[in-house]
This record gives C-alpha cells, structure tokens and sequence, in this order.
C-alpha cells in the first residue's frame, strides 16, 4: 500500500498582507465562540470562493470549499452563509475586505482565500476576518501540498478557522481507524478500516477472514492495535500503517489477551490478561518486551486508559460487585474508585486535555455515554439509547466518537460523534457499519 | 515478547480445534441443530446415530449451559449437563475440547469477553474436577461477539448467556 500519507504540508505565514491587523481591539472584542456555553445559535460565516487562474483551480476550490464548509457546519458551531447572498464577490486575495458589504448579510466571519496549481503542488493561502470588529483573526496562512492531498489541505484551512474562532485545538486533520461491519446479527463480519475524520477515505486494513475488534491507533498515527481471533483465540496484534505488517504482542496459548492502549509516548501499552477466567492488567514495553503486572484480583480489571501525562491509568473493574471505574499511579498500586453513581460504569478514557474522563455507562437498561472528571466529580451523562459504548476522543477533548448499535434482530452498529456539552449529535458517515472507533492523533 | 513476522504463520500454527470455532466453518454437519458458527460440528466422524462423534455428543449429550445475568457460577441444571459431558469425554478419550463462553448484548464488549472468559472458565474447572485432564481442554471467550438469539429481549438473552463445549477428534488442543 502506497503511504498514507500524501501531501507533504508546510504551512508558513504570509509576508505582509494589504491589511494590518488591528492591534486595539474594539470595545466588542473579537470573534469568539465559547464551547462550553451551549450555543444554540450557529455563527453566521462567509466563506468566499477562493481567487484561482485555471479552470482545474476552480474545480479544485468548490471541492475544498465543501470539505470546510462540512467540517466547520458539522460541529454545530457554524452556519455557512448561501453563495447567493454575497454582494461583493472577492476577486483579489489583497484587496481590502469590504467590511459593509460582508454586514449587510449578517455574516460574523469572512474567510477569503487563494489557490495556486502549478503542475505537481497545490498552494492554498487564506486568511480569515472578524466582520462586526473589522479585523483580520490571526496571520494569513499557507499550505502547499500535492493535488491529491487537497482534502488535507482543506481540513487544515478549517481547523485553522475553527481554532482561532473557539480557541479550542484543532481536530478536523485527523484520522478514524474503526470496525467496518457487514453481515446479520447472527454472523457478522468485521474488518480493520480506517478513514478521513469526516468519513471519506476510506480503506480496509482486514479482509474479514477473522474476528477484528477494538483497534486503538498509536500517538504518532502510525501504528494500529487490535485484538483479533486469527489463531482461534482472542490475542493482541499491532499493525504498521504504513506497511501493512502485523505482530503478534501477547500470544501466549492458554490465555486471552485484549482491551489494548498506546501510552502516550507509544512506545508502552496497556492491556488486559486473561488466564483461568480471571482477567488482570499488564503494561507491556514494546521495545524491551518487557511485561509488568499492574493488577492482581479476582475480579475483573479490564478498559484501562492512559491520563495524557503517562503517570496515571483509569481502568474498569468489578471488585466492587458491578463494573466500577478506578485511578491508579500508572506502575500498579492502590486503585481509587472514581464513579459512584447508580448503574454499571465501563471503558473509561482520558481526555488528551486531562480535564475529563469519558466512559460508557448502563443504567435501568439504557446506555449513555458520559464524562467526569479525573476525580469523578461533575458527572455528565452525554447520551442515552439502547447500547452506546466506547467513546473515544477528539484530538482536542472536545468531541467525542462511540459506537451506538440498535436492538433487535435488524440491530446494527453506526458510530456517532457529541461535543462535551451533549450538544450536535451526529451520525459519523461510514460506508455500511461501524463500531469501535478511535479517534487519532492530528495528523503530521 | 512473541515477534512474528506474519499472521500466516499463526495460521498455520493454529490449532486445528480452532477450525471448528470458524464461522465460515457452516458445511459440517449442518443438518444438525446447532447454530450457523459450526460449534460442535467437530472433525469427528460420523453421524448423530454414532455416540463416538461430536455430532452425537452435541445434540444427546448437550454442549451447552446457561448462565444467569452476569453470572458465571454454575447452576444444578448446568453441573447435570456438564456430569454428562464428563461421562462423555472420559469414554471418548481421543476428542479434545474448546470451551467458548459468551455474554448477552447488555454490556460493554470489553466487560462481556472478560465475563465470557469467566463462564468458560467455570465450565473448564468443573470438567477437570469430574477427571477430564486439563491438557484435553482449552477455553475462548466471545464475549458478545458471537449471539445465536438475535432478539434484544431475555427470551433471546437467556441462550446467549452460555458457554459451548466444541469437540473434536484427533490432534489435542
């Protein structure tokens, strides 16, 4: 398989633009969403057709144009404002701004950009405008790429927007690995795929021979782990991305291992280790290969999750009864219960933020996805349906990915996505089914 | 650290109790209840009439216990059913076994192949305590991944909380 990745992408800051951005800011201040407020109203933006010479061009910039458009609408945050109304089409990418014209509309942001095809690369610039306080946000920028790496160049152009206009990482350059299902119910197949954040690009790293399940991508998205029944028996593997070659990690015959996660350095994993139907959790050095144990109960110790620092892991346990969530240092020792609530707690996961802690939860029959912080104060249930499970994380901990699977004998598994708030509940566009998502790192 | 350099060789390493676990394993004697996964249509031979073959062993002995909700203990209907397997095994010492536990759809799927480890596990400790040499058993969890009942009702639940006991002749496990 060629690499996956395709566009060499630098980005740099454009010399002296036309317009000086404002230095004092007006009484207003600029343009910002805040998250955590709960928008309900959607801020009106103008993204004007990029300026381009060539027809290929101009093919190229109605593509890109839906790519940000999709990405900067699909977080609820955003209404892209209809090409129609513009009143002053932007024809130079130096001209200054006709600030009135962009009001009159009601637009709240102006982004106006150029792109450059010249044979083998693609050169987009744009900058972006605060219209009610009539100043650029931020310096322009530039991103040069091959032509076929156009729709990462667009999603950097709307990561670029969404960050300066929330404040909030970007998250739109990022990649998907999941579990592709066909099949009925009763015989269902499951591939290894990973895609584009928003669905496209979609490509099979399994051919549905074997059981596939959970695959956790590593920090610097170039490896997969996940557990699969090729030898009959449940064991972890890691995939390298790029050359498509597995390894077995933990194969041992006569034991059962699963529920794998990167450290945030990837070069340890966590998972858990079943032998004797007791299921404990180990930490695993890839490089040295050297195995530590870190639980040692009964009870089952299943799901743990690095914090982002590496020095703590949250974990699933039942010692208590009924699946709890625990803290403990990220050596092994004495585990504090974080969830106390009614109900069964299950695959918590921290944020890459630190700030919350993301979980499955089952209560009187119905499942949610939930956060709450790292000491288990200011639970949020985000969900609720008949089975939502494994939430995974945005690049920027402020959305979030899980599996929901309808009941019944039709039942099948959409993966989904939320914003921290439980606001934008959205169906994440996959070809057919999908589960077990997980969320990568934001792309190189 | 186990470094391999394909999945190939853990294919061709696998242990051929495994085949019968396949869920593209579905010709074996398929005229047999039983369920579209092959469990316990088995490498042996011969038919149901013939009590030295997994297929008798699946449908007169019975490969199957319940379990309740999140449960792993074994009830005195389940122990009945696994006396007889015990009877069955030490009569027919060339079949070797896999154990496969399973849960219902209700939990997550790590918890549910964790609890699927347990009830197969409990089923593998009682076959060892009534004289089954361990060496003739192994155990594999499903979890949920696996249902036989489609429905999202208990009627459907209460089958898929169980643990199946594959058999098969010849290589041990």
């Amino acid at each position: 398989m060629r690499r996956l990745t395709t566009a060499c992408l630098a980005a740099l800051i454009l010399a002296a633009p036309a317009l000086t951005p404002a230095l004092a800011q007006e009484a207003r201040g600029p343009l910002r969403i805040e998250i955590t407020d709960g928008v309900i109203e959607p801020v009106p933006i103008a993204l004007s057709e990029f300026v381009t010479s060539s027809m290929q061009g101009q093919a190229m910039v109605q593509d890109m144009l839906g790519v940000i458009r999709n990405d900067l609408e699909g977080t609820g945050l955003f209404r892209a404002i209809g090409r129609e109304a513009f009143i002053s089409p932007v024809t130079n990418f130096d001209s200054p701004v006709a600030y009135a014209d962009w009001k009159t509309i009601n637009a709240q942001a102006l982004v106006t950009g150029q792109l450059e095809h010249t044979g083998d690369q693609i050169t987009v610039k744009f900058r972006l405008f605060d219209i009610f306080s009539e100043q650029q946000l931020g310096e322009g920028l530039q991103f040069s790429g091959r032509p076929d790496g156009w729709r990462r160049i667009a999603h950097k152009v709307a990561d670029a927007i969404y960050s300066r206009i929330t404040g909030e990482g970007p998250y739109f350059d990022s990649r998907v690995v999941y579990v592709a299902e066909t099949g009925p119910k009763d015989a269902r197949v499951k591939r290894l795929a990973i895609m584009d954040q928003d669905g496209a690009n979609v490509k099979y790293l399994t051919d549905g021979r074997d059981l596939v399940i959970a695959p956790r991508i590593s920090p610097d998205n170039t490896r997969v782990l996940y557990t699969s029944y090729s030898s009959g028996f449940p064991h972890i593997y890691e995939m390298n991305l790029n050359s498509l070659s597995v390894t077995a990690v933990d194969d041992q015959p006569g034991s059962m291992t699963f529920s794998p996660r990167y450290a945030p350095d990837g070069r340890a994993i966590l998972f858990s280790f079943e032998q004797g139907g007791n299921t404990d959790l180990y930490r695993l050095d890839l490089g040295s290969g050297s195995r530590t144990r870190l639980s040692d109960a009964a009870s089952i110790e299943t799901a743990p999750s690095f914090s982002p620092d590496g020095r703590q892991i949250v974990f699933e346990s039942d010692r208590s009864g009924a699946p709890q969530l625990y803290v403990m240092p990220a050596g092994g020792g004495e585990p504090k219960r974080i969830s106390f609530g009614a109900g069964r707690y299950g695959t918590p996961v921290w944020s890459p933020k630190g700030d919350y802690i993301a979980f499955t939860k089952q209560n009187q029959g119905r499942f949610h996805i939930g956060v709450m912080r790292p000491d288990g104060s200011e639970e949020r249930l985000l969900t609720a349906a008949f089975l939502d499970e494994a939430p995974t994380w945005a690049p920027n901990g402020r959305v979030l990915m899980f599996t929901r699977e309808t009941p019944g004998s039709g039942g099948a598994a959409q993966i989904y996505s939320v914003d921290i708030t439980g606001r934008n509940l959205q169906r994440v566009p996959t070809e057919g089914s999908g589960s077990d998502p997980a969320w990568s790192a934001l792309m190189k | 650290m186990n470094r391999i350099a394909s999945l190939g060789l853990v294919a061709a390493l696998a242990l051929t109790a495994a085949c019968s676990n396949r869920a593209d394993n579905l010709s074996g004697s398929s005229d047999l209840a039983g369920d579209r996964y092959g469990y316990g249509s088995g490498t042996g031979a011969g038919g149901i009439a013939n009590p030295a073959s997994a297929a008798y062993f699946q449908a007169q002995v019975g490969d199957r216990v319940l379990f309740p909700v999140d449960q792993s203990s074994l009830t005195a209907e389940a122990r009945g059913i696994l006396d007889g397997q015990a009877r069955w095994l030490s009569s027919n010492p060339s079949f070797s076994a896999v154990i496969e536990g399973h849960a219902d759809e209700q939990g997550t799927r790590e918890y549910n192949l964790a609890l699927g480890a347990r009830r197969a596990s409990a089923v593998y400790d009682y076959l060892v305590s009534r004289g089954i040499p361990s060496s003739r058993l192994r155990t594999v969890s499903y979890g949920k991944e696996r249902p036989i009942e489609v429905c999202s009702e208990e009627s459907c639940y209460a089958k898929n909380r169980r643990a199946v006991t594959s058999v098969s002749s010849g290589a041990g496990v």
